[in-house]
C-alpha cells in the first residue's frame, strides 16, 4: 500500500509573547528571587532556550508562605464560598478563552503534541476549576461532615508531564476549599504556571491566594519544609513521594501523594481487537509515555498475542512522531535530555536482560530529545522493563492464559496506580475490576480523565485522591482527622 | 474435732499471644510481669518478638482475601456476633479493665459498655460504607464511571496504651469492618483486655487471621510492622504513652513503603471516649474508579 505523507500543518506561535526572563509570583506580583538565580527553561523539540526562570531559594519561599498566610487569614478563608466560587468561575472561563494561547506555549515548553495540548491538557484544566468552583459553596454538602475548615496554606509541588493540568488539579480544590496556595511548578516546565500568574491578574484574585514559586528540586523541598505549610500536595516520583512522607513525619502537616506507576493494560482472546489497539496506542504513547498511570505493561492472553503484537506493531508504524507544533503529531519531544537518558538507560536494560526490541521505522528531528515509540516481547515479570517505570514511549508484552495468571501479573508490582481491561465479558470485567489493585480501571477504554471522577493510587502509588469528591477530603481538616 | 477445709487455689491463666487464629507463646520464650494500677501481680504476658510480628503479619495477609471477599452482610453479621460474646463476658472485662487502669468496678463497668456500644456502632456500618463514601461520577462523555472503597490490606495497630479495653475496640473495629486484617501491638503494660478479647474473637466467627495481637515492648514491635514491606497501613495513636518511641517515628519509618499512616488526633492519650467515627474507617480504605464506556 502506497504511505502518503502530510503536508505539514504547523500551529503558529504568535499567539504567544514569551518574556526573556521571568520573576516569582508572589503575593500578586511578579518580584525578584532574593539570591538573583536562575534556571533556562527550553523547547525540548528543539534544544531553543525559551526564557530565563528565577530560583527561589528559602527566603523567597518564606515571603511567599507568608503571603499566602496572610491572604488565607485576612481575606479568602472569611470569604462566603459563593464569592469564592466567582473567581474559580472567572478562572475557568479565562482559560477557556485563552486556550489556545496556552496550548501553544505549554508544547514549546513541555514538547507535547498540540492536539493533545489543545485538545485534552487545556479543556480538562478549565474543566476542574469550573467543577471545583460549584463546590465552593456546597462543602457541606460534601460528605465530610457539617462545617468542614480548610488547613490554611496549600504547599503544592507538580510534575513537568503535564503542566497546567497538573496545576488545575492542585490549585482548583484547594481554592475551592478556602486554602491558599503556594505552587511550585517543574524546573523543565514552568512557562504554563507563569502565565497562569497573569491570568490570575485578570480574574483580580487577591493578592497571595496563589503564589508561584519556581526552581528545581531544592525550591520544592523548601515548599515541602516550611513550618508555615499546614498541607502538603505533591504529584512526582516514588522516591521523592517517600521522601516527603518522611520530612513530614511527626509533624501534623498533611499531604497527599500521586506517585509513579506501571499499569497493567490486560487483553483478554475475547476483547475488541481493534479498539484495544487504539487504547494500547492511547495508553502508553500517549504524552510519549511520560504518564503516571500509562499501560505500560502490556499482558496479553497466550492465544491473541501475536495477533495483537503484530496488529500493534503495524498501528504503532502509522504514528507520526515529530514536530509537536504540527497538528498532526501524534508522538512528540522527550521532555528534557535526562528524562530521555534514562529511557534510553532502561530499554538498554531491557535488551540486555533478553527481551526483544522491536523500534518503530521512524525518522527522528536531528535537534531536540527524541525517542521512537518501542515495543518490548518475551519480557519476564523479573525484567527491569517490567518493574521500573520507564516513563517514556516503551511497552512491555508479557502473555497470560488464565484470568487468575493475569490478576497475579497485573498485581506484581510495588506500584497501584492504574490498569486496563479489554473483553466483550461483562461479569469478567467486574471479577477483574475487583481483584485489581489499582485506585483507576479503565475496561475497555485508558487514560480516561474527568475532573468528576477521583485518581490516585494503592501501595507505593501514594495516598488520597484527586478530583471528584474525594478529591475535596485531603483540603478539609474534617476529612482527614479521628 | 474436724480440721478446717483449705481454701481453694484459684486456677490462673496464662496469657498468649493471638496469632492466624492460635495462641501461641512467643517463639523468643520470654514474658513480662503484667501489674494492677496499684502495683499487684495480675499475670506473665508473652513478650513478643520481632518474628512473632512478621508471623502475624503473614498470617493477617493470607485471611485478607477471604474476608475482603466475604460479603459485607456476612461481616457486619460476624462482627455484631463479638458483640453478643462481648456482652455475654463483661464480668471478665470489668474485672480486667479495672485492675489494670486503676477504675472502680461502677467505672469501668461503664467503659466496657461504651466498647460493646462501640463495636456494634462499627458493625453496623459493614454494609454502608460503600453507599456512602462510594459515588457514581457524571464524567463528560459516554462512560459508566463509578468510585468505591476497597479495604487497604493489612493494617498494623500500635494499641492505645491508657486506653486498654475502650481505646483498642475504637482502633481496631473500624480498621477491621471493611475487609482488612489487622496485627495489633497490644498496649505494654495494660494487655490483659486485648488476650481476652481475642479469646471472644477465636470464639465467634472471626476467621483466624484476621486479628493477630502481640504483647510485649511496643518500641520494640513496632517499628518492625511500620516498615515491613507487606503492611499497608498503620495506626500510630499508641506510641503516645509508650516508653521509648514516638508516633513521628514510626510514621518516618512508615514512609518507606508508602504506608497509609492514622496519627493521633491530638496528644492526649486517653481521649477515647468520642473516638468513634466514619473517617476512622476511611483512613484504612482505598477508593477505586472503575470506568467502562457506553454504547449500544
Amino acid at each position: 500500500m502506497p504511505r502518503f505523507e502530510y503536508a505539514p500543518a504547523p500551529e503558529s506561535r504568535a499567539v504567544v509573547d514569551i518574556a526573556s526572563s521571568y520573576g516569582l509570583f508572589i503575593d500578586g506580583e511578579f518580584v525578584e528571587s532574593a539570591s538573583g538565580g536562575s534556571l533556562k527553561t527550553i523547547n525540548p523539540a528543539t534544544e531553543e532556550s525559551l526564557a530565563d526562570v528565577a530560583v527561589a531559594d528559602e527566603s523567597d519561599v518564606d515571603r511567599a508562605v507568608r503571603a499566602a498566610r496572610r491572604a488565607q487569614e485576612k481575606v479568602w478563608g472569611p470569604m462566603p464560598g459563593a464569592e469564592r466560587a466567582k473567581y474559580l468561575f472567572r478562572i475557568a472561563r479565562l482559560l477557556a478563552e485563552r486556550s489556545r494561547e496556552f496550548a501553544v506555549l505549554e508544547v514549546l515548553d513541555n514538547g507535547k503534541p498540540i492536539r493533545e495540548a489543545r485538545d485534552v491538557d487545556v479543556p480538562t484544566a478549565a474543566a476542574h476549576f469550573f467543577y471545583y468552583a460549584g463546590w465552593a459553596d456546597k462543602l457541606d454538602h460534601a460528605g465530610f461532615g457539617p462545617s468542614p475548615r480548610p488547613h490554611g496554606v496549600a504547599g503544592q509541588v507538580i510534575p513537568w508531564n503535564f503542566p497546567l493540568l497538573m496545576l488545575a488539579w492542585k490549585i482548583a480544590p484547594a481554592l475551592a476549599t478556602g486554602n491558599t496556595v503556594v505552587l511550585k511548578p517543574a524546573e523543565t516546565t514552568p512557562l504554563t504556571a507563569l502565565l497562569f500568574a497573569d491570568l490570575l491578574r485578570q480574574a483580580e484574585l487577591p493578592p497571595g491566594v496563589v503564589n508561584i514559586v519556581t526552581g528545581a528540586g531544592a525550591t520544592g523541598a523548601a515548599v515541602v519544609a516550611h513550618p508555615g505549610v499546614d498541607k502538603v500536595a505533591f504529584t512526582g516520583s516514588t522516591a521523592v513521594g517517600k521522601r516527603i512522607a518522611k520530612e513530614i513525619a511527626g509533624t501534623r502537616k498533611h499531604a497527599t501523594l500521586e506517585l509513579g506507576g506501571k499499569a497493567a493494560n490486560i487483553v483478554f482472546d475475547d476483547a475488541p481487537i481493534d479498539q484495544a489497539i487504539e487504547g494500547i496506542v492511547n495508553g502508553i504513547f500517549f504524552n510519549q509515555g511520560q504518564v503516571c498511570c500509562a499501560g505500560s505493561r502490556l499482558l496479553v492472553q497466550e492465544s491473541v498475542a501475536e495477533e495483537v503484537v503484530d496488529r500493534l506493531k503495524a498501528r504503532l508504524g502509522t504514528l507520526r512522531v515529530g514536530d509537536p507544533m504540527d497538528k498532526n503529531t501524534d508522538v512528540g519531544a522527550i521532555n528534557s535530555a535526562a528524562q530521555l537518558a534514562r529511557i534510553t538507560d532502561l530499554t538498554k536494560a531491557g535488551e540486555e536482560e533478553g527481551a526483544v526490541r522491536w523500534t518503530a521505522d521512524c525518522a527522528l528531528p536531528e535537534q531536540g530529545f527524541w525517542f521512537a515509540p518501542t515495543v518490548f516481547t518475551d519480557v519476564s515479570a523479573a525484567h527491569r522493563i517490567a518493574r521500573e517505570e520507564i516513563f517514556g514511549p516503551v511497552l512491555s508484552v508479557l502473555t497470560f492464559r488464565t484470568p487468575a495468571e493475569a490478576v497475579a501479573k497485573a498485581n506484581n508490582t510495588p506500584y497501584g496506580l492504574s490498569a486496563g481491561i479489554w473483553t466483550e465479558k461483562g461479569s469478567r470485567i467486574l471479577a477483574m475490576a475487583d481483584k485489581l489493585r489499582a485506585g483507576v480501571v479503565w475496561a475497555n477504554t485508558f487514560n480516561r480523565f474527568d475532573p468528576t471522577s477521583p485518581f490516585g493510587g494503592y501501595k507505593e502509588s501514594g495516598y488520597g485522591r484527586e478530583g471528584g469528591r474525594h478529591g475535596l477530603a485531603s483540603y478539609l481538616i474534617e476529612g482527614s482527622t479521628r | 474435732m474436724r480440721a478446717t477445709a483449705p481454701a481453694r487455689i484459684d486456677v490462673r491463666k496464662t496469657y498468649k499471644l493471638f496469632i492466624g487464629g492460635a495462641f501461641p507463646r512467643s517463639e523468643s520464650g520470654r514474658t513480662y510481669e503484667v501489674t494492677s494500677a496499684k502495683g499487684a501481680f495480675l499475670a506473665n504476658a508473652a513478650q513478643g518478638s520481632r518474628k512473632d510480628a512478621r508471623d502475624a503479619v503473614r498470617a493477617a495477609r493470607s485471611a485478607q482475601p477471604g474476608w475482603a471477599g466475604a460479603t459485607a452482610y456476612n461481616r457486619g453479621q460476624v462482627l455484631y456476633r463479638v458483640a453478643e460474646l462481648l456482652e455475654g463476658r463483661r464480668a471478665q472485662f470489668v474485672a480486667d479493665v479495672a485492675a489494670g487502669e486503676g477504675l472502680t468496678e461502677r467505672r469501668a463497668q461503664d467503659v466496657v459498655s461504651a466498647a460493646i456500644d462501640r463495636w456494634v456502632w462499627y458493625a453496623g456500618w459493614s454494609d454502608k460504607v460503600a453507599q456512602v463514601a462510594g459515588n457514581a461520577n457524571p464524567v463528560a462523555g459516554p462512560y459508566f464511571n463509578l468510585s468505591a472503597p476497597e479495604p487497604t490490606g493489612v493494617v498494623a495497630v500500635i494499641a492505645p496504651q491508657a486506653s486498654s479495653l475502650l481505646g483498642l475496640v475504637s482502633v481496631l473495629a473500624p480498621a477491621i469492618v471493611t475487609g482488612n486484617t489487622v496485627v495489633i501491638v497490644a498496649s505494654e503494660d495494660r494487655p490483659l483486655p486485648a488476650i481476652s478479647l481475642a479469646e471472644v474473637l477465636a470464639t465467634s466467627d472471626v476467621p483466624g487471621g484476621v486479628v493477630n495481637i502481640i504483647t510485649g515492648r511496643t518500641a520494640e514491635i513496632a517499628p518492625h510492622l511500620a516498615k515491613h514491606m507487606d503492611v499497608n497501613a498503620i495506626d500510630v495513636a499508641g506510641a503516645l504513652g509508650a516508653d521509648g518511641i514516638t508516633w513521628g517515628e514510626l510514621e518516618a519509618d512508615a514512609a518507606g513503603t508508602v504506608k497509609r499512616v492514622r496519627r493521633p488526633a491530638g496528644d492526649d492519650e486517653d481521649s477515647w471516649a468520642e473516638a468513634q467515627s466514619l473517617n476512622a474507617i476511611l483512613a484504612y480504605t482505598e477508593t477505586k474508579t472503575v470506568w467502562h464506556p457506553k454504547g449500544m
